[in-house]
């Protein structure tokens, strides 16, 4: 028989009984939307995630000092002793390269504040007026720090929204004096509510100029060197320029790590694929599910039509002939069911993104190609059992029933 | 050269712990433009000889040649084979495929043979002409008369002209005059070359055959050769 005619012969044999291949067509139908609606779900979450933190710190890339092999955020970082540290100089001589926006410098130390009868520890962070664009924060009361030499700085200070909450309830801080220490600075500004970032939660922090940080922690060394990148596309610029700059700067020696938002994005990533994956997977278990009707529908098929096998039998089909016939029955039943679901899917997809505008919800490619292979492996592996068992009648017991 | 010849045929049948000695060393040699008769009792063996006969299905012992070739010993393929080049059946319900038209069902052994569907066309065209069927073409089983049914199984059972034509009762469904059209048709194919062999309870046609096999008990009661032959009464 040639193979043409098989295919017209299932076609026919599919078309002479609506109700049942309806039935399968729907089962398989519903496996692969499901697969492509959830899958869709999945990686729209993924994109709307990494699209949300990228626009919190744009383009942010971050020196910290010491060489981490691993180059993620580590908290190891922080205590490794370093060959050589970073300078206010570091950071100065960074804010001439071509693809840098903005640095700040920031050294970190805890100390005392003092003020208005209360007493706390406080995470003191001595920057420059960069610092407030960089992280995109926003300010509730007064100014950030002021733009002034980064070595000299005026006694004055920024306070976390906690801070302010716990040392001045209620009123206004801007203006009053604090006790840092053993120095007393006046707040100029109060930031607004943020919340944990780059390892600190910055409503717990006091901000001061980064000279007068040093000068209370007596050290001239900085915790972290934060850059921004004039757009996304100069990430890996900046990265290369800030670690040569730095590799001269510091006697030919490769004594900094440069990570960029990229790695924690990176892990958000990983994450959310992981999730549509595991998604992806039970979604098909409802393609198994499409299979195993095929098949019972395949096995109803060769006992509803065993006189007709005998007959092709009589009429001289040989037995592989007739298990094509009926394979190709099973392989149509699944593509058809697989491409309507497939359509199916799509129009779920575009309904998610019109409800949703924000939400990106498009079916991953690697997800559509899974599940249309998926269902037509399984459609075709649940057809080879009802397929084989008409191909092994005996014709003359198939003959009788009639 | 005989067209067939069976050599010790035995067949068993084993229903639980009873056998059913369906054929019984059976001995026949038909040769080729024959026209032959099975008949006898209900029971005797008839419809299993015909089976037999179509290499539908496989003696317990015994040795069947046909065209001179031993055809027992064939593998379940070239069995097939055999069946779609020189055997055509003809039952007593049609087996007509529900879902085709008159001209599908009559194209479909030449399509399991892999014939080219022009060639398909070309020799159906012819057989629905010959068998006066042309303007049913396109009818479906269900919109045929029972004859017009046993035309197309007849039709189908000729297209790819086969050296024996062989019939289980095939007027056990038809009136009287329509199952006498139906004989008369099959006699016109034997008197054009084809060996023809019916099963049939009815005496009267029956005694049409130029020779007549009685079966009882799976083993062959007589054969008779009779004196008027076919289409001459
Ligand atoms: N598949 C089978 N299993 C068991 N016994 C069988 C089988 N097929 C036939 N027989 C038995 O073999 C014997 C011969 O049967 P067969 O069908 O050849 O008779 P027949 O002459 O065609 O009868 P009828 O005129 O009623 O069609 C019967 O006793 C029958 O019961
Ligand atoms: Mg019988």
């Amino acid at each position: 028989m040639r193979n043409a005619d098989v295919l017209r012969f299932a076609r026919d044999a599919a078309a002479g009984y609506p109700l049942r291949t309806a039935l399968s067509v729907l089962a398989m139908a519903i496996g692969v939307a499901a697969v492509v609606v959830l899958t869709s779900l999945g990686d729209g979450a993924r994109r709307y995630v990494v699209e949300q933190f990228s626009s919190l710190g744009s383009n942010l890339v971050i020196v910290l000092p010491g060489r981490s092999a691993t180059g993620g955020f580590n908290p190891a970082n922080a205590v490794t002793t370093t060959p050589r540290d970073l300078t206010v100089d570091d950071a100065a001589a960074l804010q001439r390269l071509p693809s840098v926006r903005r640095v700040a410098p920031l050294a970190a130390g805890t100390s005392e504040i003092n003020a208005n009868g209360r007493l706390r520890e406080a995470l003191v962070a001595g920057t420059t007026s960069t610092y407030l664009e960089i992280r995109s924060f926003k300010m509730a009361q007064g100014q950030f720090l002021p733009v002034a030499d980064w070595n000299r700085g005026a006694p004055v200070a920024v306070i976390g929204a906690k801070i302010q909450q716990e040392i001045f309830p209620g009123g206004s801080a801007v203006g009053e004096l604090i006790r840092l220490g053993d120095r007393r600075l006046r707040i100029v500004g109060v930031l607004k509510s943020t919340g944990t970032g780059l390892g600190m939660n910055t409503d717990e922090v006091v901000f001061v100029p980064v000279g007068i940080a040093q000068a209370m922690f007596n050290t001239n060394t900085l915790f972290r060197i934060l850059i921004e990148a004039r757009s996304r596309d100069h990430i890996d610029a900046v990265k290369r320029e800030v670690a040569g700059v730095l590799k001269s700067r510091h006697g030919d020696e490769e004594d900094v790590t440069v990570i960029t938002q990229d790695a924690v994005l990176a892990t958000f990533d990983k994450l959310l694929r992981a999730l549509t994956a595991a998604v992806a997977g039970i979604a098909a278990i409802s393609l198994a599910v499409a299979g195993i009707l095929v098949m019972n529908v395949m096995l109803v098929a060769v006992t509803q039509r065993t006189g007709e096998i005998g007959l092709l039998k009589a009429l001289g089909a040989r037995g592989d002939t007739i298990r094509n016939a009926f394979m190709a029955e099973a392989a149509m039943l699944s593509l058809v069911g697989a491409l309507t679901g497939y359509g199916l899917g799509l129009f779920g997809a575009f309904v998610l993104r019109q409800m949703y505008p924000v939400f990106p919800a498009y079916p991953p490619d690697w997800a559509v190609v899974a599940a249309l292979v998926t269902a037509l492996s399984t459609g075709l592996l649940f057809g080879i059992m009802p397929a084989r068992r008409a191909a092994r009648m005996d014709p003359v017991e198939a003959l009788m029933k009639h | 050269m005989d067209l067939i010849r069976l050599a010790g045929i035995e067949r068993v049948f084993h229903l639980g712990d009873s056998e059913v000695h369906a054929l019984t060393q059976l001995d026949v040699a038909i040769e080729a433009g024959e026209y032959v008769a099975i008949m006898g009792p209900s029971g005797s063996g008839k419809s299993t000889l015909l089976n037999l006969l179509g290499l539908l299905d496989r003696p317990n012992a015994g040795t069947y040649h046909l065209e001179g070739r031993d055809v027992t010993t064939l593998s379940a393929d070239e069995q097939a084979a055999v069946r779609s080049q020189r055997i055509g059946f003809i039952f007593q319900s049609f087996h007509l495929v529900p879902r085709l038209t008159a001209a599908e069902n009559i194209a479909l052994p030449m399509m399991l043979a892999g014939i080219a569907a022009g060639e398909r066309a070309k020799r159906v065209t012819q057989a629905l002409k010959d068998f006066g069927l042309d303007t049913r073409a396109e009818h479906r089983p269900d919109q045929l008369s029972g004859g017009q049914r046993q035309r197309v199984a007849i039709a189908r059972a000729t297209v790819m002209q086969p050296a024996v034509l062989l019939a289980d009762e095939p007027t056990g469904n038809l009136d009287r005059a329509t199952g006498d059209e139906v004989i008369r048709l099959l006699e016109e194919l034997n008197q054009r070359g084809m060996t023809l062999i019916i099963v049939t309870h009815d005496q009267k046609i029956g005694a049409r055959a130029r020779r007549q096999l009685q079966m009882e008990d799976g083993a062959l009661k007589s054969d008779t050769q009779s004196q008027s032959a076919a289409g001459q009464d």
